[in-house]
């Protein structure tokens, strides 16, 4: 059975967020050949229409308007309920991200559908579609099904492989105006404190610190290290209850879970809490002074000794390489 | 001000997960608050001393989750409801809980309600922005400040470890986020005190709701473990050797680099 799918596309510093191309392949693997329609919501964000495009969706809905700026559940929630009222849709994808985690169960609640949300795979099987999703923070997995109706997901970034870009697909780019009016929440100020681009969510490689960092500056060489491999630094609760990094930056059963292609663990133990939110990354690579560490049991790759030596000798490496490529 | 948080029971963190007959198997297990709603209660408690008023723990499940909901009272909270579905709800998912707090908390005129930002056990996130929006109010999610002034609230949020400040009104839904506050132990004298407050039992019947109203929308078809990590390479030899070999290890092996 064919289905209409619309995937929300999201922007990051001015371009589109990878999770956003992720969600077009989700929605055509949901559609079963049916039309993907993408839809673009903010201030000024056509421009973006034809990257969606070329990464699979067949269409684009551009939802532009003053109040859409910063988002509000409020605001996009009439945006997106303006384009499901136009187009139908029998199903959704959003990215799990903060808007996508904000906002699909609002959406949903209005729909009176069901949510699928931290998707990491789809399947079908005999007709019927079925969703991966992790449960206690990627200690167990299960699969859900859709009890008839709107098939509503969120998927989660790096898990479900964005479709590889072709600029000759072509695609009808159309507006949809909304009155956007009413927020009952208002953006006073965004406080940027993370670095410029990657996010820790949808990051590739992951460089993390535990209590072995030790201080605040002992993430300075992680930090040159992730900066070397394109990459984002994250880090165990211990190394943030102990003040040496913000909360944002925690991975585990609190805090984030993330599933990067590459996961560097420097002076981190390996609580089980800790492991439940990065033992599902592709390729982990331990690095801690405890020969007898419980990170060793997850880890692809281990080094024994000590981050501050082992850290930077790695950075002289991996830019040596980038010299020679 | 009338003050409710929403709270989960959950496995603790320590806990194994072990599958039984295609089921998470609970025997033995110990079980907590959920960490995210340990936030809420504390913040609900700071600003019921601020501002004054009351704070009501509800919680959906089953008699289980009275010994989480004392743990609530015995940190400062004042009244405990179970709403207890067992015997009606065979299936439920986030829009069934969803429903069933709307329903109790409709007629409750709640001024402020919080919850934890997600459940560790599920992990959907979906409750509270659902609860609110079936109540018709605002919510911010992922908080990690909250001022209360009079009827309007400043509110500042995590996104992706950015902030926002966002302004908004009262009533509303709040979740939170780790940052937003140190949860208290439970004190002796609170647990002493927590054992004579008021903790109500509803059923679905006295929500005037029946089985139908609030049936799943999505299902659960398996549950499994993800597949045994084999033991990995311990490098050897000197510290510079090995670095070598692991930056090719990563190339040629891996093939992450």
């Amino acid at each position: 059975m064919t289905r209409k799918v619309i995937s929300l596309a999201e922007i990051r510093d001015g371009s589109l967020r990878n999770v956003s191309l992720e969600a077009i392949a989700a929605a055509k693997t949901i559609a079963q050949g049916g039309e993907v329609v993408a839809v673009l919501v903010g201030e000024n964000v056509q421009s973006h229409a034809n990257e969606l495009i070329a990464h699979g969706a067949d269409r684009v809905v551009v939802v532009e308007h003053a109040q859409l700026k910063a988002y509000t559940p409020d605001g996009y929630g009439q945006a997106l309920m303006a384009v499901v009222e136009a187009e139908k849709p029998e199903g959704i994808v959003f990215g799990h991200t903060a808007l996508g985690k904000d906002l699909s169960p609002k959406l949903a609640t209005k729909l009176n559908a069901g949510l699928v949300s931290d998707v990491v795979a789809i399947e079908e099987k005999d007709g019927e579609v079925l969703f991966t999703r992790p449960i206690y923070s990627g200690k167990a997995f299960e699969k859900k099904v859709v009890n008839g109706g709107l098939i509503f997901i969120t998927v989660r970034p790096n898990n479900i492989p964005a479709l590889s870009r072709d600029d000759a697909r072509t695609g009808e780019v159309t507006t949809l105006s909304v009155d956007i009016k009413d927020l009952r929440t208002i953006v006073k100020e965004i406080v940027r404190k993370t670095a410029e681009g990657v996010d820790l969510s949808e990051a590739k490689v992951i460089v993390a610190g535990g209590r072995g960092v030790k201080s605040e500056d002992g993430f300075k060489p992680l930090q040159e290290l992730a900066d070397v491999l394109g990459g984002a630094v994250g880090a165990s609760r211990g190394a943030c209850d102990a003040g040496y990094c913000d909360y944002s930056l925690q991975i585990g059963q609190t805090g984030k879970v993330v599933t990067p292609d590459l996961y560097i663990a420097c002076g981190i133990s390996g609580a089980i809490q800790h492991l439940a939110g990065m033992s599902n990354s592709k390729v982990i690579v331990a690095i801690n002074k405890d020969p007898e560490a419980n990170i060793f049991k997850v880890a692809d790759y281990g080094i024994v000794g000590d981050l501050f030596e082992v850290v930077p000798l790695l950075t002289e490496e991996f830019k040596k390489l980038k010299v020679h490529s | 001000m009338n003050i409710f948080v929403l709270m989960k029971r959950t496995f603790d963190t320590e806990e194994k997960i072990v599958i039984n007959n295609g089921k998470v198997n609970e025997e033995g297990a110990e079980f907590i608050i959920n960490p995210y709603d340990e936030y809420a209660i504390e913040e609900a408690i700071q600003v019921r001393d601020k501002v004054g008023g009351e704070v009501t723990v509800v919680t959906v499940g089953n008699e289980d989750a009275e010994k989480e909901l004392r743990t609530a009272l015995a940190m400062g909270c004042d009244k405990a409801v179970l709403i207890n579905i067992e015997d009606d709800v065979e299936e439920s998912d986030q829009f069934t809980t969803a429903k069933v707090l709307a329903e109790y908390l409709k007629d409750k005129e709640p001024h402020l309600i919080l919850a934890g930002n997600v459940a560790i056990d599920g992990g959907s996130g979906q409750v509270g922005p659902r609860v609110a929006e079936l109540l018709g109010i605002p919510y911010v999610t992922t908080i990690t400040k909250l001022d209360i002034d009079g009827d309007k609230a400043t509110v500042v949020r995590d996104v992706e470890g950015d902030e926002e400040v966002i302004e908004t009104s009262l009533p509303l839904l709040v979740t939170a986020q780790q940052g937003l506050n140190e949860p208290r132990y439970p004190s002796l004298p609170g647990i002493m005190k927590a054992k004579k407050k008021p903790l109500d039992e509803v059923e679905l019947d006295d929500l005037d709701l029946d089985e139908d109203d609030v049936e799943a929308k999505t299902k659960t078809v398996e549950i499994f473990l993800p597949p045994k990590k084999e033991a990995g390479k311990i490098l050897q030899g000197e510290l510079t050797d090995q670095v070598k070999e692991l930056v090719t290890l990563l190339r040629t092996e891996a093939k992450v680099i």
